[in-house]
């Protein structure tokens, strides 16, 4: 859902629940139901880009400058980033997954 | 108007989805229910009805389909019973909250198991909170008429919500009866063309059925509630507009012989005709004990319902299903729940009656009764009911 429709009331629910405009869906955010968010500390980076080939909801982008932006909106939390990262390995990994109680 | 004419109501009905014109029929055959579907299916093939028949492989597929061509704006029709109904079960539910106007005849069937092919209620009570609106009829021109109303008001824009037309297997679809027919033009003007608020079309692409956040869910069954409640204003008008074409009135409950009653039964679908006869035989015996029909289940009619049992020290409620295990079978749960607050509250029994086609005699409703005119239990022990004729 857009941050617009989060202020939706039942009474502004279209009819049938029917998405009006179509090819909308990155407006739809759905990272609502995380319940522990990566938290990215750069010092560790390799830039290698695992934590971007893994993400399994297209919710890491590449910086120009090489590095991992991790998409809120989206980021369903699952920990995979954190798993897989190639420094994890070593006990370096750029990760660390926090519950999200810690951020509100 | 039209003359009288005596027919199996079966027919009638597929007359009736023919006079209101379907657009799309999808169907599996399924006894009781077949007669309906094999006649629409003449209807098309021969060339009288200009509909899609869509021969599906199972219920499940027929509900589908229908929810397809429903959604590209269509007039949609179908008809099931028991297992069938069962096997739509997932599909009621993406109708309903899909908003889409499907009008569907259920020819009530026992569930299996055992196998049996005969009347009671509890397929439809297995499917009760699929968010349809839904009518009980209990003759042959109700069946008819209520297929017409059911499109009218299905399809309303104020509505939009698909239908469920509840009729006693065998009992009434297979009965011969005579049945005042409509002919086009007349329906023609009761219902008006179909325009759906949103439909499939490549021109104005939307997106239906679609996936809902925890954010967001509660919001649309909120919506979805609130227009079920909420048709209530237009199936009053659906059934006013009609008795303007037709002269035949119908109500959300009918009531009979009810004045001065201080027992009151209170019946769904073709028991009414058995039960209203049993009260004829017991006023004159100077009982005084009276009928209140239940013609629509959802949107459940509070309102209408306390006034027409108001008054009353006894209520005998009579379900066609179990509800295995519950406080109390479906019919009798709802009055007790409606009555709670009532002052002072009426003794309420329940009878479970006819299952699996057992035989509901009008000395059936004569014993109710009377063993409920000696019962004091006030306000009666949960999960007490009378399973009537068991052998013990």
């Amino acid at each position: 859902m857009t941050s617009k429709q989060k202020t939706w009331t039942w009474r502004d629910i279209p009819v049938g629940a029917v998405v009006e405009n179509p090819g909308s869906s990155s407006e739809y955010l759905t990272g609502g139901w995380r319940s522990q968010r990566p938290v990215f500390t750069p010092d560790n980076c390799v830039q290698c880009g695992v934590c971007y080939i893994y993400c399994p909801d297209a919710s890491i982008v590449m910086t120009p400058e090489g590095y991992p932006d991790i998409l809120l909106d989206y980021c369903k939390g699952c920990g995979i980033c954190a798993r897989e990262c190639y420094m994890a390995t070593f006990g370096l990994g750029c990760f660390e997954m926090v519950d999200e109680e810690e951020f509100r | 108007m039209s003359k009288r004419v005596g027919m199996e109501v079966s027919i009638a009905v597929a007359e009736a989805v023919k006079l209101a014109n379907a657009d799309v029929i999808a169907a599996y055959p399924i006894t009781p229910q077949t007669h309906i579907v094999e006649h629409l299916s003449e209807l098309v093939a021969d060339g009288d009805l200009d509909a899609e028949y869509v021969c599906v492989e199972s219920e499940h597929s027929a509900m589908s389909a229908v929810v397809g061509a429903s959604a590209a704006g269509a007039r949609c029709y179908t008809a099931t019973a028991s297992q069938g109904l069962a096997l739509m079960h997932e599909i009621l539910f993406i109708a309903s909250s899909m908003r889409l106007p499907i009008v569907m005849t259920v020819a009530n069937r026992a569930l299996s198991g055992p196998l049996s092919i005969w009347n009671d209620h509890s397929d439809v009570m297995a499917s009760r909170d699929c968010g349809w609106i839904q009518y009980f009829v209990e003759n042959g021109q109700e069946a008819f008429d209520h297929t017409l109303i059911a499109f009218r008001v299905a399809e309303d824009p104020e509505v939009s919500l698909p239908t469920i037309v509840n009729m006693d297997g065998f009992i009434l679809s297979h009965m011969i009866e005579p049945h005042v027919l409509l002919d086009d033009e007349e329906v023609a003007r009761y219902i008006p063309p179909f325009r759906p608020i949103n439909r499939l079309d490549p021109d104005r692409p939307v997106t239906m059925g679609d996936f809902a956040m925890p954010e967001f869910y509660t919001e649309v069954k909120k919506s979805q509630e609130m227009a079920l409640r909420n048709s209530r204003a237009t199936i009053d008008k659906g059934w006013q507009e009609f008795a303007e074409l037709t002269g035949r009135k119908y109500r959300a409950v009918e009531t009979y012989k009810t004045e001065g009653a201080e027992i009151l039964m209170l019946s769904m679908g073709a028991l009414g005709e058995t039960a209203s006869v049993a009260v004829d035989r017991m006023r004159e015996q100077g009982l005084p004990v009276g009928l209140v029909k239940l013609r629509l289940w959802r949107p459940f009619p509070s309102d209408d319902l306390l006034k027409a049992l108001g008054g009353a020290k006894k209520i005998v409620v009579m379900d066609r299903a179990i509800s295995f295990g519950a406080a109390a079978n479906p019919v009798a749960a709802e009055v007790s729940s409606l009555l709670y607050d009532t002052e002072p509250r009426p003794c309420i029994f329940n009878s479970v009656v006819g299952l699996g086609g057992r035989d509901v005699r009008v000395e059936d409703f004569e014993a109710i009764v009377k063993k409920a005119m000696q019962g004091h239990s006030y306000p009666g022990p949960v999960g007490d009911y009378d399973l009537i004729g068991v052998r013990e």
